[in-house]
Order: C-alpha cells, then sequence, then structure tokens
C-alpha cells in the first residue's frame, strides 16, 4: 500500500515537473554519473535554473 | 512487451468489446435520432467514451501495426541519443501527461462552444469521427515519424522528405498561422473582459502574483514548483473574492472597467513587456499556474458534467445550418470543420508530437496510447465545452455569442431578435443570468469563454450550491482560461520572436544573437505588431472580431493539419506501403477540400470578407457611416482591414495549392520507385543498447 502511494507520488510530481518543462533530476545525475564521470554533478537548483531558460528558447511549445 | 503482430483476441474479449459496441451505438442512436424532447447530457458522454474506446483498439492499433509498422524491438530516439535531458526514455503515463498537458489550449473548449450555434448534433459528430479518422491518426502518425527520425521536427521531416523549398513555404505558414492564433486568442481575453471590472481586475492581479512567485523561486526556495504553484493558487484565489469589492466599488471599478480598444492596446503593451523580461520572473510561474488549473479545471468539469448530468437545451440540429448563424456566417460544409479545428483535428499537434514527446517515449509500442490515445482525451475536453455550452439556454447562448450588430445593445432589444429565431427568452432572464454572474451585461460576449464559464458555473452550482457562488465559479473560469491564454500569447511571441531574428539574421547578422537587446527589441515589437494589428482589428470590428477572425484562423490550423496529414501521406508512399495511402490520405484531402472552400467563400460571395469591404466602402462614397464606425477615418478602416483578411485567406489558399503540388508530385515519385525512398534512420535493436 505504502509503495504503491510513493510510486503514484512520485509520477504526480514527474509528470508535473515535466508539463512545466523540467526533467528528472535524479536520472540526469545518474545520467552524468554513468556516462560523463569527469563532468561535475550541478545542484538541483543550478539544473533547474538551466532548465527554465532552455523551455522558452523557441520551438514548439504548446497549443491553442 | 507486445508483439509486432496482433494476438488473437480471446472470446471474453471479444464479448467485451460487442458489449462496448452496441452500448455505443445505442447511445449515439439516442443522440441522433431523439428528436423534441431535451436529452440529458450522459447520453452523448457516453456515446463519446464507447466511440473513442472503440477507436483506440481498433483504429488506433490498425494504424499502429499496418501503417505505421511500430516496432517495440527498435530502440527509439530517446535510447540512442540519451543526454538526460532532452532525450530521456521515460514512463509512458509521465509521457502521456506531459503530452496531454501541451497539446490541450483554449482550443477545443472555444470552437465546440462558437459551433453550437447549429445545435449540439453536427459538433458531436465532427469531434467524435473527426477525431478518430484524422485528428489522432494525424497527431500519431506525425510521433511515428518522428520516432524513426530521431525525433525531428515536423519543419526538419518535411524538408527531408519533400525537399528545401516546400519545407520554406510550410514553415511561412507555420510563422503565419502563430501570428494568427496570438490575436484571436488574445482577442477571446478581450471579449470576456470588456466593461468587466471583477474580470479585468483578477487577471492583472495575476501579473504581481507571478512576479511574487518568480521572486520566491529565484531568491528564496529555488526549483520549489510544487510548493510556489500552492501559494499562487491561493493568491489567485483570493484575488477572485477580492474582485467583487473591486467591482462594487466606485473608487475602483471605473480604473478597472474597459472598452475593447483599451483592453486591446493593454495587451499588446503586457505582450511586449511580458516577452523581453526574463523567463524567471512572469512567463515561468504564470506557466506553472496555468498549466496545473488547466489540468485541475478539465478534471473539475468532467467532474460536474457527470455529477450535474444536465440535460441538452439547445436542439439537436438549428436552422442556422443554412449558414445564416449569428455566431458565425457559413453553412454547414465548409464551416463546422473550420470552426472546431482543435477538438476534432488541429494542425498544431502536428508541431508538438515531432517536439519533446518523441524524445522522451521510451517504446515504439508506447506511441499509440500517447500520439493516439492523447488526441482522443483532447476531443473528449471538446465534447465537454459543447455540452456546457449546448446545457445553457439557447437564448442566453445567442445572447452571448451573436454580435451587437445582429442582437442589438439592449437587453430589450436582444431579447425581442433572438425570440424571433424560436429560443424565447425575457429580457428578466437575460439580466437575471448576468446579475448571477455579477455582471452588468452578458450581451455579445463571444469568444466561447464566457459561454463555457457560464455553463461551468451554473453546472458548478448544482453541485455546490451557495450565496454568489455562480458568480464565483464564472470569474474563477474566465480567470482560468484567460491565464493560459496570456502564457500562450507571451510564449508565443517569444518564439515569433525567434524566428523573426532567424529570418532577420539572414539579412543582418548581428540580428540573429539572441542576447542582443537591438535584435531582441525589434523583433519583439515587429512580432507583436504582427498579432497586435489582427487583435485591434478584432476589437473595432463591426460584427465583434470573432465572427471574423474564428474562420481566418480555422483555415489557417487546418491548413497546418493537411500538411502534416499530406506529409504522412507521402511518406506511405515512399515506403511502398501503398494499399494505406488511404489512411492519412483521406483526412488530408477532406481538410483541402474544407480549407480551399471555407477560404473561397471568404473571398468571393454573400460572407466574403471582399463583400465586407465593398459594402463600407459603398457607403463611404455616399458620405454615410455604418455601425460601429463613428468617424470616416474608422470606415476607410474597417475597409483596410478586410482587404488584409483577404489577402491572409489568398495567402493560406496559395499556401496549400502549392503544398499540395509538391506532395502530389512526391507521391508519384514515390510511387515510382521500385524501393522504399522515405529517410527512415537504420533499425537498432533496443536491446543492443539499452543497458
Amino acid at each position: 500500500m505504502n509503495a504503491s502511494f510513493q510510486s503514484v507520488r512520485k509520477w504526480a510530481v514527474q509528470t508535473a515537473r515535466l508539463c512545466c518543462g523540467v526533467p528528472d533530476y535524479d536520472v540526469y545525475v545518474k545520467h552524468l554519473r554513468e556516462h560523463h564521470p569527469e563532468r561535475e554533478v550541478p545542484s538541483y537548483e543550478v539544473f533547474f535554473r538551466e532548465r527554465q531558460e532552455a523551455r522558452y528558447k523557441g520551438g514548439g511549445g504548446r497549443c491553442c | 512487451m507486445q508483439a509486432a503482430v496482433m494476438p488473437k483476441p480471446s472470446p471474453a474479449s471479444k464479448i467485451l468489446w460487442v458489449a462496448i459496441a452496441i452500448v455505443g451505438a445505442f447511445c449515439l442512436g439516442v443522440v441522433a435520432l431523439r428528436r423534441g424532447e431535451p436529452i440529458n447530457a450522459i447520453w452523448l458522454v457516453a456515446a463519446a467514451i464507447a466511440i473513442f474506446v472503440i477507436g483506440y483498439r481498433f483504429y488506433g492499433k490498425f494504424v499502429e501495426h499496418s501503417v505505421l509498422q511500430l516496432d517495440p524491438s527498435r530502440a527509439p530516439p530517446s535510447v540512442l541519443r540519451n543526454d538526460g535531458l532532452d532525450y530521456v526514455p521515460t514512463d509512458k503515463w509521465v509521457v502521456f501527461g506531459h503530452h496531454f498537458a501541451a497539446i490541450a489550449g483554449a482550443g477545443p473548449l472555444v470552437g465546440p462552444v462558437l459551433a453550437a450555434q447549429m445545435g449540439y448534433l453536427p459538433g458531436t459528430l465532427w469531434i467524435l469521427f473527426g477525431v478518430v479518422f484524422a485528428g489522432a491518426v494525424q497527431d500519431f502518425m506525425i510521433l511515428g515519424l518522428s520516432l524513426r527520425r530521431d525525433a525531428r521536427s515536423l519543419g526538419h521531416m518535411l524538408r527531408e522528405e519533400l525537399g528545401p523549398v516546400p519545407g520554406l513555404v510550410a514553415m511561412i505558414g507555420v510563422l503565419v498561422l502563430m501570428m494568427i492564433v496570438l490575436a484571436v486568442l488574445a482577442l477571446v481575453v478581450v471579449k470576456a473582459l470588456t466593461h468587466s471590472p471583477w474580470g479585468t481586475f483578477t487577471v492583472a492581479a495575476t501579473i504581481p502574483i507571478a512576479f511574487l512567485m518568480g521572486g520566491y523561486m529565484r531568491w528564496f526556495r529555488p526549483g520549489r514548483i510544487l510548493e510556489v504553484s500552492i501559494i499562487g493558487l491561493v493568491l489567485l484565489l483570493l484575488s477572485i473574492w477580492a474582485g467583487k469589492f473591486v467591482a462594487d466599488s466606485a473608487t475602483w471599478a471605473p480604473i478597472f472597467d474597459m472598452d475593447a480598444k483599451t483592453l486591446a492596446w493593454w495587451l499588446i503593451g503586457y505582450g511586449f513587456v511580458a516577452s523581453v523580461l526574463p523567463v524567471w520572473l512572469l512567463l515561468a510561474p504564470r506557466d506553472y499556474l496555468s498549466t496545473f488549473l488547466k489540468i485541475g479545471t478539465i478534471a473539475l468539469l468532467a467532474l460536474a458534467i457527470f455529477l450535474a448530468a444536465p440535460t441538452l437545451q439547445m436542439p439537436a440540429v438549428t436552422k442556422f445550418i443554412d449558414g445564416t448563424g449569428p455566431v458565425f456566417a457559413g453553412n454547414l460544409f465548409p464551416f463546422l470543420f473550420i470552426t472546431i479545428a482543435c477538438g476534432a483535428v488541429s494542425g498544431w499537434h502536428s508541431i508538438i508530437a515531432s517536439g519533446t514527446t518523441p524524445k522522451l517515449l521510451a517504446n515504439e509500442g508506447q506511441a499509440r496510447m500517447v500520439g493516439y490515445g492523447g488526441m482522443l482525451m483532447e476531443a473528449f475536453v471538446a465534447i465537454m465545452a459543447l455540452v456546457a455550452a449546448a446545457s445553457l439556454h439557447p437564448g442566453v447562448y445567442f445572447a452571448m455569442n451573436a454580435p451587437g450588430a445582429i442582437i442589438g445593445t439592449t437587453v430589450e432589444q436582444a431579447a425581442t431578435t433572438i425570440s424571433q429565431w424560436g429560443f424565447v427568452v425575457t429580457p428578466d432572464e437575460l439580466l437575471r443570468t448576468a446579475s448571477d454572474i455579477g455582471e452588468q451585461s452578458i450581451l455579445s460576449r463571444a469568444g466561447g469563454a464566457p459561454t463555457l464559464a457560464v455553463g461551468m458555473a451554473q453546472l458548478l452550482h448544482n453541485i455546490i450550491p451557495g450565496e454568489g457562488m455562480v458568480a464565483f465559479w464564472y470569474h474563477y473560469a474566465i480567470l482560468f482560461e484567460a491565464l493560459f491564454i496570456l502564457t500562450t500569447v507571451d510564449a508565443g511571441t517569444r518564439v515569433g520572436r525567434f524566428m523573426i531574428q532567424e529570418i532577420a539574421g539572414l539579412i543582418h547578422k548581428p540580428l540573429q544573437a539572441t542576447e542582443s537587446w537591438t535584435g531582441n527589441l525589434l523583433a519583439t515589437a515587429i512580432c507583436v505588431a504582427l498579432w497586435g494589428y489582427f487583435l485591434y482589428q478584432g476589437a473595432v470590428d463591426p460584427l465583434g472580431g470573432i465572427n471574423t477572425l474564428w474562420p481566418l484562423f480555422g483555415i489557417a490550423n487546418q491548413m497546418l493539419a493537411a500538411i502534416a496529414l499530406m506529409l504522412a501521406t507521402v511518406v506511405v508512399v515512399k515506403l511502398k506501403r501503398e494499399r494505406y495511402v488511404w489512411v492519412p490520405g483521406i483526412p488530408a484531402l477532406w481538410l483541402i477540400v474544407c480549407t480551399l472552400t471555407a477560404g473561397y467563400e471568404k473571398l468571393v460571395g454573400p460572407i466574403s470578407f471582399t463583400a465586407a469591404a465593398n459594402k463600407y466602402a459603398a457607403a463611404m462614397q455616399q458620405g454615410q457611416l455604418l455601425a460601429p464606425a463613428k468617424t470616416q477615418a474608422a470606415m476607410q478602416q474597417i475597409v483596410t482591414n478586410n482587404y488584409v483578411d483577404m489577402a491572409m485567406t489568398g495567402l493560406f489558399m496559395a499556401l496549400v495549392v502549392a503544398m499540395v503540388i509538391f506532395c502530389l508530385r512526391a507521391v508519384v515519385r514515390g510511387w515510382q520507385a521500385n524501393h522504399p525512398t522515405a529517410h527512415e534512420e537504420p533499425y537498432v535493436a533496443l536491446a543492443s543498447v539499452a543497458g
């Protein structure tokens, strides 16, 4: 029960963030560690700001 | 994991699908055939659900397996180019939520409300069958094509499959369409806020609220989206509550009481400032609010319809299918299919289906759920908007949506005119509705948002009664629509600015630098001027603006859908799957016929822009003034505006015809080739790369 609540919550948070253009931070950190160990891991705050800027850089975006 | 071949259905599933089909057919029969007595909205909703489920299970699956031939064993772009940021294999439900939030906007809420003037049946049938055979097919196929092409954009795919010139032509179409979309959406806000101090105050309050949220997230609690959104939501609800006192106050009300022209200028100024400010300050925080509020409100609307189960007061079919309707002019064919764009088939989606979504899907086997399923969800939103409009008293509906030039400007005139059409309504009923929602007048508030807001307010009031709550819900609904329209205007102006800077960079290189203030301000000014012109035109339009500009928007949006479906047709042929060419080909053909016919009728004939221009020009020659113009200069302005609209219509038609020629050429070549000529990326097995 607790586990399923946790997974629903994680899903909701991840979806809500993605709708605002912020991908999953943990996934990004994992990706950096696995594939680019030489790069510095940004803090969530730095990551968030970079993504916020990137979202409105152009491209399709949203619908009418 | 799913197998690539269709599994044999079990007897139990056969029985289940037959049962769904029977229930759906029965409900649809009730909706379509019962005349003379009002039916309950639940019949319509049930028919819609049954058709969507069947369409998803059978037609969607057919498109997946036979036409696109998607293969779950193939590595998608998210795996091949995984960078942890843009390309990330993501849970399918997360992708679905994201995709739906990106495609759902004001469109599916406005079009069906306008189309309700023909009765609820024509709109319902077009949404149900349009989405299954055209809209969802378009979204799904473009997503499928993009998945096989490194998640490339629509423009990129057009250049690759058709050549550089067709790609450029289509992109010009997209830029022009975007300007029309921004203008028409901004006009919806203007119509909703005209002489409404309550509404104007609450919408204006979103700006300081967003600043506050932006600052909070910048310096105090960076990246806490949920927390700041809850704070923002509470402040928004407070501003709705405070709006009532503003509207009642003798000092404050006049400040927020504006006419359409003033509001248009404010929005133009706002659009300029908002899109040069840093995103974290205004755009991003409001984007969060509007995204969450949008999903929440759609859920609330669904709940209200299920719980309140309203009766549809609008007849199934009204006499206005003959083209004499007051909300928009033109016959059922082709104008119904132009008016309801988003919800049945929307060209915009092809941009989103070839944007972020294909970079996130972890598996080709999930594309049907996201692409086809996401569009069915949007169609469901359109059905709910139609239900909300059709459950209003038809007299109130026409009073709200017909222009002042037709129904007059007093409740007595309006009630008389509308009653003569056969929708008996008294001036008292119109006054009472206005006072229930806390407004001075409900007359001629076209644009969908106010009508939907009244419908929603009455539905919500039925399930959560309370003194004065109708007015609260009304302003809540107005605020929610205005909020996400303003976000679209802001983000759209930014995208337009980048496009213009890119084009300007071809002439003078330094203008391309997005960090340069000269380039930035110049391109933003051009972009705002482009949509601002059409917005202002709408604000001074004799028929209230929506009546004139919505068809232009519909033609443009369906033009883009036709282009996307034509691309899909070309690719199907180039893949040597000619026997399935009709799957994207017939909807493409249908949209081409609709856009060209509607365009032609808007160019020549009684309902055309030309006729409107000539009428005003003839009056000018005789020195007369026609309402709403009060000077000869205003008359000249109306004539010019109509000529501009004519030119735009001509441009869209020329674009469609040019694309048809390019596509036919590509289809013939693809057909003659004896091997597949489409530009798919080579097959890479998922198992070989997935770690």
